[in-house]
């Protein structure tokens, strides 16, 4: 009935009072649309976990609202609160099983909550085992597993009361590069199969650029930018937003010395190495790449690439004109003075 | 003391020991039972109520730990004689088994909601959050999360609540409520049989390396975060 999953309006969300008070979320407002994969980036303390504990009101806002499926979740009764969890289920860093039950009976746990008879719950835990690629491991304890297994059973237990959304909160953080894969390849597959909205918390780009849609770049409790993950890609407008896209990578203040260079952004269109060369030919002018942070999001380039120009200011005008006429190509000019 | 290797010491204190020994595990489980009748809730309370807990309630959380407190700083002889008048009130009589049973439930409650305490709060607290992030009742956490998780815990701690019953029946023999200790008091120390004393010693000691060893292979067998 509505094509937003999940509305917050105006939350914030301080701990304490006082002068000790952490304004931890200010002024939040977010749209999350039905069956979208939804990223939610940003460094440590940034209020990530905060957010997405506000969304099934494991945190109580200080103000604003939490809509979920059409249902104000601030205003539900503590009795209607947890019925509505059944639909907004939730995976963790740490997995977070049940140690002393095995797979197949951690997956029944939600539905022993709700009252579901044994052996039906049982026949669906079996089948959901089956979907995360565990059907073997049924009967195994969570002490057996690996971290990636681990966290399969967990989404399996996360889908068993049927949820229209399932958030993560840095489900990947705690696993190795290609197990993350497998398990963020999972989350795709699953929200596929099953049309359920997918809520992603990660303070890795990585994560984000491997299956959201669309992204909301959190800072100091606040939303510094949100849209596509192309748009954010392309066009980062914020500090915030750069620091994540490149971490490390071509931020001008890392070069100390007077430069006069380019930030060099592409968005999806020309490939990186023949605007170097060209240049080189066409105008007859050499550059330095003094960084560059690139990636390929769906086949297409992303990324920038900060060019050092000729100390000569004619060599440096031609260049410049030269990138500013390539398409899908933005550039900015520095001028960074130690 | 090599007498108790004879047939006339045991013709002569056999009986005796045997019925000793009946009334020590007599008093110890029985009291035991009741115990953790009391301090298992408690010990519950103290969990739910604490200031991070899932039902944080700070003026019942202060008032259960300073009642736990002060039944804690009791010694137990003191509790015994103290609350005579009650013993007789709830069993009809202050003393002999039964009159032992109300103070060593009294005095070892609180011990319990201590280890009971301890106990829950190694269960994971991401565990705990997992469940209500499912949608669990305050009660579903506690039978289906505290308890279990916390079994192999709990079962450690059910010995030393045992053995330190035990040690307390020893002392409530000490004033007529029978079983090894009183055996200990009245043979070994009034009338130095010396070999009652030694018998009585090892009696106990038996229980207690009998009792310690059956708690830790049940709570390591059934713990399932070992394999
Ligand atoms: N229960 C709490 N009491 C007080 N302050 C808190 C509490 N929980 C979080 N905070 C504060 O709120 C801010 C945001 O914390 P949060 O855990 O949401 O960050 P995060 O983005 O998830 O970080 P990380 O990547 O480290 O998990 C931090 O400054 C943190 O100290
Ligand atoms: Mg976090």
């Amino acid at each position: 009935m509505n094509e937003h999953i999940i509305q917050i309006q105006h939350l914030n969300k301080t701990f304490g009072s006082g002068d000790g008070a952490v304004h931890a979320l200010e002024e939040i407002n977010l749209d999350i649309r039905q069956g979208e994969i939804f990223g939610i980036i940003g460094l440590s303390g940034a209020g990530k976990s905060t957010l997405v504990r506000c969304m099934n009101l494991l945190e109580r806002p200080t103000a604003g609202k939490v809509i979920v499926d059409g249902q104000d979740m601030t205003a539900l009764s503590e009795k209607e609160l947890r019925l509505a969890r059944r639909n907004i289920t939730m995976i963790f860093q740490s997995f977070n099983l049940l140690m002393q039950r095995t797979c197949l009976k951690n997956v029944c746990f939600p539905m022993e909550l709700c009252g579901v008879p044994a052996d039906k719950a049982r026949r669906r835990a079996a089948e959901l085992m089956e979907l995360v690629g565990l059907g073997d491991k049924a009967d195994a304890y969570p002490a057996q597993l690996s971290g990636g297994q681990k966290q399969r059973v967990a989404i399996a237990r996360a889908l068993a009361t049927d949820p229209k959304v399932l958030l993560c909160d840095e489900a990947t953080s705690a696993l190795d590069p290609t197990t993350t894969a497998s398990i963020l390849e999972l989350l795709k597959d699953l929200n596929r199969k099953l049309g359920v909205t997918v809520v992603v918390i990660t303070h890795q780009m990585s994560v984000i650029e491997e299956i959201c849609s669309r992204v909301a770049i959190l800072d100091g409790g606040v939303v510094a930018e949100q849209g596509t993950v192309e748009d954010i890609f392309s066009h980062p407008s914020t500090d915030a937003a750069r620091r994540l896209v490149y971490p490390g990578g071509a931020s001008v203040q890392q070069y100390g010395a007077a430069t006069h260079a380019v930030r060099v952004a592409f968005n999806g269109g020309s490939a990186y190495q023949p605007l170097i060369a060209s240049l080189a030919i066409e105008c007859g002018v050499k550059v330095n790449i003094l960084g560059a942070d690139t990636r390929n999001i769906d086949g297409k380039a992303f990324g920038t690439m900060l060019l050092g120009l000729p100390d000569d200011p004619n060599d440096a005008a031609k260049a410049l004109s030269y990138i500013r006429s390539q398409p899908d190509v933005a550039a900015e000019e520095v001028e960074y003075h130690a | 003391m090599l007498e108790i290797f004879t047939a006339g010491f045991w013709s002569q204190y056999g009986a005796l020991l045997a019925a000793g020994t009946r009334d020590t595990l007599i008093m110890t489980l029985v009291a035991t039972v009741f115990a953790y009748v009391l301090g298992l809730p408690l010990g519950v309370a103290l969990i739910l109520t604490q200031p991070h807990g899932i039902r944080p309630c700070a003026l019942l959380y202060r008032v259960l730990g300073w009642i736990i407190n002060v039944g804690r700083s009791l010694p137990f002889i003191i509790l015994m004689v103290a609350i005579m008048d009650f013993t007789k009130l709830i069993v009809g009589t202050k003393i002999g088994v039964l009159g032992a049973i109300p103070p060593l439930v009294i005095s070892a409650a609180p011990f319990i909601a201590r280890m009971v305490e301890t106990s829950l709060a190694e269960v994971d607290a991401g565990v705990v959050e997992a469940a209500q992030s499912m949608g669990a009742s305050t009660l579903q956490i506690v039978w289906k999360v505290y308890l279990p998780e916390a079994k192999p815990s709990l079962i450690l701690g059910g010995s030393i609540s045992i053995i330190t019953i035990l040690a307390y029946t020893a002392i409530a023999g000490a004033i007529g409520a029978g079983g090894l200790g009183d055996l200990a008091i009245r043979y070994g120390y009034q009338r130095r049989v010396d070999s009652m004393m030694l018998v009585t010693v090892i009696f106990l000691i038996a229980l207690v390396q009998i009792i310690q060893s059956i708690f830790s292979r049940v709570s390591t067998r059934i713990d399932k975060r070992l394999k």
